[in-house]
């Protein structure tokens, strides 16, 4: 069996300034199986992956892998190309205004004879691309007209056709709905049976056991040990990612329920924005947490902007605590006593270079106005405070913010509402690409926040995490508002809800 | 060792080390280079040269900041605004069309305002075409980077507006009485107003906001639009108080000469000051110490004799050297050669 292995990666060790972020991790991957590389948020999982693919220079260790004599040491993303490895991240790294086909032959475009670029070759291999995987784009059209779930599909069949013995995908579902998660899946299997070594990143339980034959866990940036996935239930599996057991998640809806009172926080009235999301009526009260369901692309998020006015309404009128409040920027509706958490975390939540501190305190700056500033004392209390509260693991207060992980620059973004004290938090996939601990807690505080008489607004895909927090669903579909849920919240009631009419039958 | 480490690591380490590398040099060269005598009843010496001399540079260097900052782009215009601001302002006191005047037809203060608002409606124009519009910075800016000394001349109608009025050479040159060259004083409160505002408002935090990432500050609650606006409207009205200073020095408006090649004086004292050209974080210190390393090497190049029409060439070779010095790929070698030493004294041991 070991003759199989094709990449072994053993004793790494890689620090950041004032973080150990590797030590001793372990990892062997094996030809023709799919491996899920588990892990909390900062248990190292992006930095192996980053060490492996010559991101990053580490300290210590060895890296083997089959063909290549001695050390298997990548000095750049080029080399470990060249060597087989291709990797596909959670956040889309394209170029966005260039065309589906030149994102995927770019460095390797098909040439003429006289060597300037074969562009009807390429269009035509891409559409069979495109074609194969089932992915319906027009390769000529620039990637930026499409979502984000197309353009990680993009940007992993760029890495399929590379030739690449070994494929790493870095959280590739967290934008993808259940339909392009399941072929994304077949094209793992596809490629699995053609004897690639696939490893998996993933926070999704599920898929881990949908499709993965194997798990390495890390833990604090150590090895804590590889499983068969047939020898290792659920439990244990997270048993294995905390180093401790997990409080049963199904017990949380009982401490929260009834918080719903009477007063109506939010009454909006035939609201819309042209081009996505047609009239809508919604009112939230006091204490109340309500989910905005549907497909990616149903509208769910554009309806979340546009009651929080990132998107100007057109048409219809929104009063908040009786008062009409006509937004003409996010800072109206901000001192109206709104907060909201985007679902695109780079490109609209982060202030990257800024530091953890900063980033807590600007939205509360924001709203006191630019001349009323915080006292430097003020804003290390305030970052010091939800750094303890959320458990945000930095290395300092001053430590710039994209140097975190994920799930930790998710909870910096949260703290930042938090700080600001919001009346109507709109949370737009919270838990996305955060492990399952801190996902836990953070349902958790949306429960805790309308027990105190805080309304939530809570868009997730996965319906499970929705059920278990919202006390009342909107349903969208093709960018309008379908209809309401407000008892009987099972799985399938959801589903067929967001399925509509149509669809039901096939069901 | 390690207080080294802490000071070498200092934002403002490098823009001062070059400062004081060039101070230094001078030094050797010409050890008269830090003597100040009084002659007439006025400060001479190169040191106060270079702080007079620099005044322009450096307050046009404060504005640019903030626009490199805010819009990750540049105000190329800011070296012809200045020029468009003294052509307005000695139309304004001579009158139109006054070839050259004793007198003034205006209050002098009245002039002068005017001449720095006109600095600012060129900014707010600069600031609407790329905050509104969403036009490149060097392309928006381009447009009064031609346009404004053509303006300007019209303004004067074809001609050179001497005012030989007295007290219009105070502010580019002495007031009567103080030993120590006005531009200094002008500067020194312009640098102190804008170091004011940054500490006392969260102004220098939200233009970084919005420099790094334009739509999560929006969506935070910052005007990014406005803030952007207001960035080149400081800009220009930095290039017009430069422009008062550099009219009053020749007591004219030559609007071909002043503030000639200003703006790249101003975009290199930015980019010596540490600053990245690429927008967000800023350090408005380091700008005022790059702007016054440019006046030094200047000074320099011309007190060695260097022809003014060869100085241009050894300052280019210098700023290179500087530039190169700084930039984080070149720092990040230096570490990964720091590395593997530590690396093979380690094995060997």
């Amino acid at each position: 069996m070991d003759e199989n292995v094709i990449l072994t990666m053993r004793g790494i060790t890689k620090s950041f300034p004032g973080v150990l972020a590797l030590d001793n991790a372990s990892l062997k991957l094996r030809k023709g199986e799919i491996h899920a590389l588990m892990g909390e948020n900062g248990a190292g999982k992006s930095t192996l992956i980053k060490v492996l693919t010559g991101i990053y220079p580490f300290e210590g260790g060895e890296i083997e892998m089959e063909g290549v004599e001695g050390q298997a040491i990548n000095h750049s993303v080029q080399e470990a190309q060249e060597r087989g490895i291709a990797t596909v991240y959670q956040e889309v790294n394209l170029c966005p205004n260039l065309s589906v086909a030149e994102n995927l032959f770019i460095g390797r475009e098909p040439r003429t004879k006289c060597n300037t670029i074969d562009w009807k070759k390429m269009n035509s291999s891409a559409r069979e691309i495109m074609k194969n995987l089932d992915i319906p784009v027009d390769v000529t059209m620039n990637l930026e007209n499409y979502s984000v779930a197309i353009q990680q599909m993009v940007a992993i069949a760029r890495a399929v056709d590379m030739e690449c013995r070994i494929l790493i995908l870095d959280e590739p579902t967290s934008s993808l709905d259940d339909n392009e998660v399941e072929k994304l899946f077949r094209l793992m299997r596809d490629l699995k049976n053609k004897g690639v070594a696939i490893l998996f990143v993933t926070h999704f339980l599920e898929q881990v056991y949908a499709v993965c034959d194997r798990i390495t866990v890390l833990r604090n940036g150590q090895f804590a040990g590889e499983y068969t996935v047939a020898e290792m239930p659920r439990v244990k599996l997270v048993a294995a990612m905390l180093g401790k057991d997990l409080d049963d998640l199904a017990s949380i809806k009982a401490e929260g329920s009834d918080t719903v009172r009477k007063d109506v926080v939010v009454d909006a009235k035939g609201l819309s924005h042209k081009g996505t999301i047609k009239p809508f009526d919604f009112v939230i009260h006091k204490g109340e947490v309500v989910g905005l369901t549907g497909l990616l692309g149903s509208g769910r998020s554009e309806m979340a902007r546009c009651i929080y006015g990132a998107d100007r309404a057109q048409t219809g009128t929104l009063t908040m605590n009786g008062k009409e409040l006509k937004a003409k920027a996010p800072i109206d509706s901000i001192n109206a006593g709104m907060g909201y958490l985007p679902d695109d975390r780079k490109a609209d939540g982060l202030i990257g270079d800024l530091s953890v501190k900063e980033n807590i305190y600007l939205a509360l700056q924001a709203r006191k106005g630019m001349f009323h500033p915080l006292s430097p004392s003020e804003q290390n209390a305030l970052a010091d405070k939800f750094i303890e509260l959320l458990q945000i693991k930095t290395a300092s207060r001053e430590t710039p913010v994209n140097q975190l992980s994920g799930g930790n620059q998710q909870k910096v973004i949260l703290a930042r509402w938090l700080a600001t004290d919001p009346e109507l938090l709109i949370l737009d996939e919270p838990t996305r690409g955060i492990d399952i601990g801190t996902k836990t807690e953070i349902q958790k505080l949306i429960l805790k926040l309308a027990a105190e008489g805080k309304s939530v607004i809570f868009i997730s895909s996965e319906i499970e995490e929705m059920l278990r927090t919202c006390s009342r669903l909107c349903v969208m579909r093709d960018g309008s508002k379908v209809g309401e849920l407000d008892h009987d919240l099972t799985q399938n009631t959801v589903m067929t809800a967001i399925a509509g009419q149509g669809k039901e039958g096939e069901q | 060792m390690k207080n080294i480490q802490k000071i070498t690591r200092m934002k403002l380490f490098f823009p001062l080390f070059c400062l004081l590398l060039v101070l230094l040099i001078n030094v050797v060269k010409d050890p008269g280079f830090f003597q100040i005598s009084v002659k007439n009843g006025v400060l001479y010496g190169r040191l106060i040269d270079v702080l007079n001399r620099g005044s322009e540079v450096a307050i046009l260097a404060v504005g640019q900041t903030l626009v490199v900052a805010v819009s990750a782009g540049t105000d190329i215009s800011v070296g012809s605004v200045m020029s468009l601001s003294a052509c307005f302002t000695t139309m304004l006191l001579a009158g139109y069309g006054v070839n050259t005047t004793t007198t003034i037809v205006m209050p002098m203060a009245l002039g002068l305002l005017a001449g720095i608002l006109m600095g600012g409606l060129c900014g707010a124009f600069n600031g609407a075409l790329v905050s509104k519009l969403r036009i490149q910075p060097m392309v928006a800016t381009l447009i009064l980077f031609t346009a404004a000394r053509a303006i300007g001349l019209l303004l004067c109608n074809n001609q050179i507006t001497y005012i030989r009025y007295e007290p219009y050479k105070y502010l580019g040159n002495f007031i009567p009485g103080c030993p120590i060259p006005t531009p200094i004083f002008v500067t020194i409160v312009v640098i102190v107003i804008i170091m004011l505002v940054l500490k006392k408002s969260a102004l220098g935090t939200f233009i970084q906001s919005v420099g790094i990432n334009s739509r999560a500050a929006r969506l935070l609650g910052i005007n990014s639009d406005f803030l952007c606006f207001l960035c080149y409207v400081i800009c220009g009205l930095c290039a017009g108080v430069a422009g008062m200073i550099a009219s009053s020095r020749i007591y004219c408006a030559d609007s071909n000469n002043i503030g000639l090649n200003y703006e790249m004086d101003a975009i290199l004292a930015v980019a010596l000051g540490g600053n990245s050209l690429a927008g967000g974080r800023f350090n408005m210190a380091g700008s005022i110490i790059g702007a016054y390393t440019i006046q030094a090497i200047t000074t320099t190049l011309l007190a060695m004799g260097v022809s003014t029409d060869q100085a241009p060439v050894v300052k280019a070779i210098i700023v290179i050297l500087i530039v190169v010095v700084q930039s984080p790929v070149f720092k990040s070698w230096v570490e990964t050669k720091k590395n593997r030493r530590r690396a093979e004294i380690k094995e060997a041991v």
